[in-house]
């Protein structure tokens, strides 16, 4: 047996780029309409379909829009912003060039600031720079491709962090990305929605033994459309590398993708020579003059960023700090706590809410907060009728299942589920008059007759007027029955 | 009564506003002309009867109506096959977009439409406007009106050649090395090169973006001009075009050119430019200055690297401009080859001719990693060079006189094998597209029978003094009232 050595310990390096479309009416380079979804190919025109002849003409809120961004993320600008091509062959890039900016991005040299187990840490920011995005490449049953180009043409914004990497770890790898899209979404440049694609990262990863100069071979892993996602991905990928330079292997220059089911990063592509781009200038385009008018204008027009907003709401609400962070998530999570805050006059109980019931149906239902039925007015509303005891805080979580799904204000559920016996103690005495009277019935219902199940509720309803709530004399029903059946 | 064809633009839309004639009759003229000689011309690619009658037809019923013409209205006109035609087809002289039907209009043809021109067809070409003697169209050659032994030049060939024989009264071509003014030369016309931004490019097939510019091709400067007027002015949809000051075509024909400081080139004059080329320019900066302008040689020392240049840069922007050609969304598309790669490769090799091809690998080249500083990147460097000679040249003259082309029109074939002899056609006309600067060939003698060209380029946007001389150079002389022996 060979001696037992000490294990070589690794350092991680992670860099991020991150692609969010743009929050303009129209696309990129033509009029068509910049939307999610819809029919395929219905919002496109001879300039996003690269048609023979057409010609794109620059939207100026899409460069406005990446210069707030860069502002936001401390960026100095670039007094002109020059568009260049970037050739490639691919089905879903109609002209067989990328409008993008290659030696000139709009914003370049910021950073922001991400919370570490070791304290607050600095990710710096290489570039900011605007380029349009492709169409999407679907594969039929029949096995045929076919090419939907209602997204080819919107503007999109790209993120690249500086080199060598500031992260070194999933969870750093995740609060940058958490930071970043709450900064985005609360300058409204991007809505931030992972899951349908408008905000997408790339995380390259390398690892290397403790105390080597050198980099390791990085990989890309695409395909993370959730937060979640990124954390795990980024930890299985630094585990794998890991794993296999303690095996004696090489990493291998790949771009791999997440499998969620799986749990775990695939090949998806070898990167064996950096791909020829052949970047020059777009003649299509004039350069854009960015005079310092324009962008101190646009500065003059930013909103209190998360950062800011963090450190106000610890202030002026007294939540904690873990909480702020939640809060400022996005800019519709801050004004969701703020007027609600406001409404009720319970900062705490407003934010403790917010983290816990309304982040699990957000959650459970895969919903942004802007797209929750029950709104800030409702849960002021809910956290009144607790303050004063006009509900239980157990009958609240209830109450406010009921708003979120339905968005029925809550006095008005509250009510009318106050008119309901819902409590098991009462309802079970019932139960109980129930089937001293109906023994017979009862036997039968055990024995497994179902249809006896509908005479035993009646019963229930006869006794009490109707008042009984009918799902929780279903459960009762059932819990006795499960128990009789012994 | 005079015949219909060959009269002039203003004299047809007159004659359409007085009465004189419909427009349906002039169209059925033209028509009848097209069908007598483009069987020895090949100048169409496509003869559009149904909607030139239909067009006709519209500005007849407006004109019973009693409302007012469009300052073209009634003209029967050409489009170069790069200049989208809604619902016409629109191939560029290639294969790879055979029966290409574009859903819109290019902006020219949209603003000839508005001012009431009628289009006859549209017109052969090198494919995708690359090459100077339109012998590389998929579809065949055009043949010269003067000698159909003879190519026409191009890429406009058919553009001119149709021109040239009466078949239309003007066109449009496209200019991106000389390829509206050879054309011109070579067939005895007047074509101009506008201004680059000066006329729309949307709906321009693009071959290299940065130097193509459409123009007017035509028998008489004044047409050229009154061409010019209905198709310029900026356009929402070009970010590359201008809004520059308008042009005025009445301005032209102002047509007194006393203390007009010309200028000629000696490097325009040398080695290379056949003897009885240099000797008709000669004569023509001898005609101006009897008209009262003042002529001095000049120099240009960095103007002979634009052959070089071009073709670095044109071939980098095409290798670009026609990777949309891959056989996914529109065009020809092979069955050979198997996956998107395969079919794309399949559809490129079959629907491109060989000098398409060749560009194509010249840019790609040029474009690479480790080559482009060294061919691109010095290309643009030269290419200010050259615009840099030609804004000191203007500091001291207000035109400059060259050939257009160094020969008469060469024979169909002559230059096949031979692709720098080819090349070196545009040697007189690059330099302008170099600079963006305006430029037009007009008739300035025969030789061998056969029309030869003189080239006068002007300061950007100033078109106005270009034609203007070229307007009094033709009031004092006659070569543009010759006729080519098929219009007989
Ligand atoms: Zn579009």
């Amino acid at each position: 047996m060979p001696a037992i050595q000490t294990e070589t310990q690794y350092v991680s390096s992670i860099g991020m780029e991150v692609h969010a479309e743009l929050l303009t009416e129209s696309k990129m380079f033509c009029g068509c309409r910049n939307a999610f979804g819809g029919e395929p190919n219905t919002r496109c025109c001879p300039v996003c379909l690269g048609l023979p002849g057409s010609l794109p003409v620059a939207n100026r809120l899409a460069v406005e829009l990446v210069i707030r961004a860069a502002l936001a993320l401390h960026c100095s600008i670039s007094p002109i912003a020059e568009f260049d091509r970037k050739n490639y062959f691919y089905p879903d890039l109609p002209k067989g060039y990328q409008i993008s900016q290659y030696d000139q991005p709009i914003g370049s040299g910021g950073w922001l600031d991400i919370e570490t187990e070791a304290g607050p840490r600095r990710v710096h920011i290489r570039r900011v720079h605007l380029e349009e995005d492709t169409g999407k490449l679907m594969h039929l049953p029949t096995g045929d491709s076919a090419v939907d180009y209602n997204r080819s043409g919107v503007p999109l914004m790209e993120i690249v962090t500086e080199f060598p990497p500031d992260m070194g770890s999933a969870d750093e790898a995740r609060a940058y990305l958490v930071k970043l899209r709450a900064i985005l979404t609360c300058i409204g440049v991007s809505d931030g929605k992972m899951e349908q694609g408008s905000l997408r990262c790339e995380p390259n990863i390398s690892v290397r033994p403790t105390g080597a100069s050198a980099f390791g071979t990085k990989t890309e892993i695409k395909n993370l459309n959730s937060f979640r996602a990124v954390h795990r991905g980024v930890q299985h990928e630094l585990t794998r590398q890991v794993a296999l330079l303690r095996r004696g292997e090489r990493v291998a220059q790949e771009t791999r993708g997440w499998n969620e089911a799986r749990g775990e990063t695939v090949l998806q592509r070898v990167k064996e020579v950096e791909q020829e781009y052949r970047y020059f200038p777009e003649p299509d385009l004039l350069p854009l003059h960015i005079d310092d008018a324009w962008v101190a204008s646009i500065r003059a027009g930013l909103p209190e960023l998360p950062d800011a907003a963090r450190l106000r709401l610890v202030d002026q609400y007294g939540v904690s700090a873990a909480e702020a962070d939640l809060l400022t998530q996005t800019a519709a999570w801050t004004a969701y706590f703020e007027r609600a805050a406001g409404l009720c006059g319970n900062a705490r109980a407003t934010a403790n809410w917010m983290m816990g019931e309304l982040a699990r149906l957000l959650n459970a239902a895969n919903l942004e907060i802007d797209q929750c039925k029950a709104g800030p007015e409702a849960l002021a509303e809910l956290l009144a009728m607790v303050e004063s005891g006009k509900i239980s805080g157990k009958m609240a979580k209830g109450v406010w299942e009921a708003a979120f799904e339905t968005g029925e204000a809550p006095a008005a559920i509250a009510a009318r589920q106050g008119e309901q016996i819902s409590d098991a103690g009462a309802l079970g005495a019932v139960l109980n008059s129930v089937i001293a009277a109906q023994p017979d019935v009862w036997q039968a219902l055990c024995a497994g007759d179902e249809k006896k199940l509908t005479f035993m509720v009646g019963q229930i309803m006869k006794q009490t007027r109707g008042k009984a709530n009918p799902g929780e004399v279903n459960r009762l029903l059932r819990e006795r029955m499960a128990g009789g059946a012994q | 009564m005079e015949p219909l064809t060959y009269r002039s633009l203003r004299a047809l839309r007159d004659a359409v506003c007085s009465g004189e004639v419909s427009a349906r009759e002039i169209t059925r003229a033209h028509l009848d002309r097209i069908a007598e000689v483009e069987p020895a011309i090949s100048a169409l690619l496509a003869v559009t009867t149904d909607g030139a009658l239909a067009q006709a037809d519209a500005v007849d019923a407006a004109r019973s109506r009693g409302e007012e013409l469009g300052p073209l209205a009634g003209v029967p006109i050409a489009l170069k096959d790069v200049i989208s035609t809604r619902g016409v087809a629109t191939t560029c002289g290639s294969r790879i977009l055979a029966g290409w039907k574009p859903p819109y209009d290019a902006t020219v043809t949209a603003r000839l439409r508005e001012a009431g021109a009628v289009m006859l067809g549209k017109a052969n070409c090198d494919e995708f406007a690359m090459g100077s003697s339109t012998e590389n169209s998929a579809y065949g050659p055009t043949r010269n009106p003067w000698n159909l032994d003879r190519v026409p030049g191009g890429s406009s060939g058919g553009s001119a050649a149709a021109v040239a024989a009466g078949e239309v009264a003007g066109s449009l071509g496209s200019d991106t090395g000389g390829s509206i003014r050879q054309p011109a030369a070579l067939c005895g016309i007047v074509g101009l090169k506008p201004t680059y931004g000066r006329v729309s490019r949307f709906g321009l097939v693009a071959y290299a973006s940065s130097l193509d510019q459409i123009g007017p091709m035509a028998r008489s400067v004044e047409d050229a001009a009154l061409l010019l007027e209905a198709i310029c002015g900026v356009d929402l949809l070009d970010a590359t075009s201008v809004d520059a000051p308008p042009f005025s075509a009445e301005a032209v024909k102002r047509g007194d050119i006393r203390g007009l400081r010309v200028g000629v080139p000696r490097e325009f004059m040398g080695d290379g430019i056949d003897g009885a080329v240099a000797a008709a320019v000669r004569a023509a900066v001898e005609a101006l200055c009897s008209m009262g302008a003042t002529a001095e040689e000049c120099s240009l020392p960095t103007a002979r690297h634009s052959l070089a240049t071009y073709y670095i840069l044109a071939p980098a922007e095409a290798s670009s401009n026609l990777a949309r050609y891959d056989g996914v969304r529109f065009g020809l598309r092979s069955e050979g080859g198997s996956g998107h790669a395969g079919m794309t490769e399949a559809s490129r090799e079959a629907g491109f001719g060989a000098e398409t091809k060749q560009r194509i690998l010249v840019g790609t080249y040029a474009l690479s990693a480790g080559y482009y500083d060294a061919y691109y990147l010095r290309a643009q460097k030269v290419r200010t060079l050259i615009r840099r000679d030609f804004d000191a040249a203007f500091e001291r003259f207000d035109v400059l006189v060259t050939p257009t082309s160094p020969t008469v029109a060469f024979g169909i074939g002559e230059k096949s094998d031979d692709p720098l002899a080819m090349k070196l056609a545009d040697v007189c006309t690059l330099p302008a597209n170099m600079a963006g600067i305006p430029g037009v060939s007009i008739p300035c003698g025969m030789d061998q029978g056969l029309p030869i060209g003189l080239q006068i380029m002007g300061r950007s946007f100033d078109e106005e003094n270009v034609l203007r001389a070229a307007y009094a150079y033709e009031q004092a002389t006659r070569w543009h009232t010759h006729r080519p022996e098929v219009a007989r």
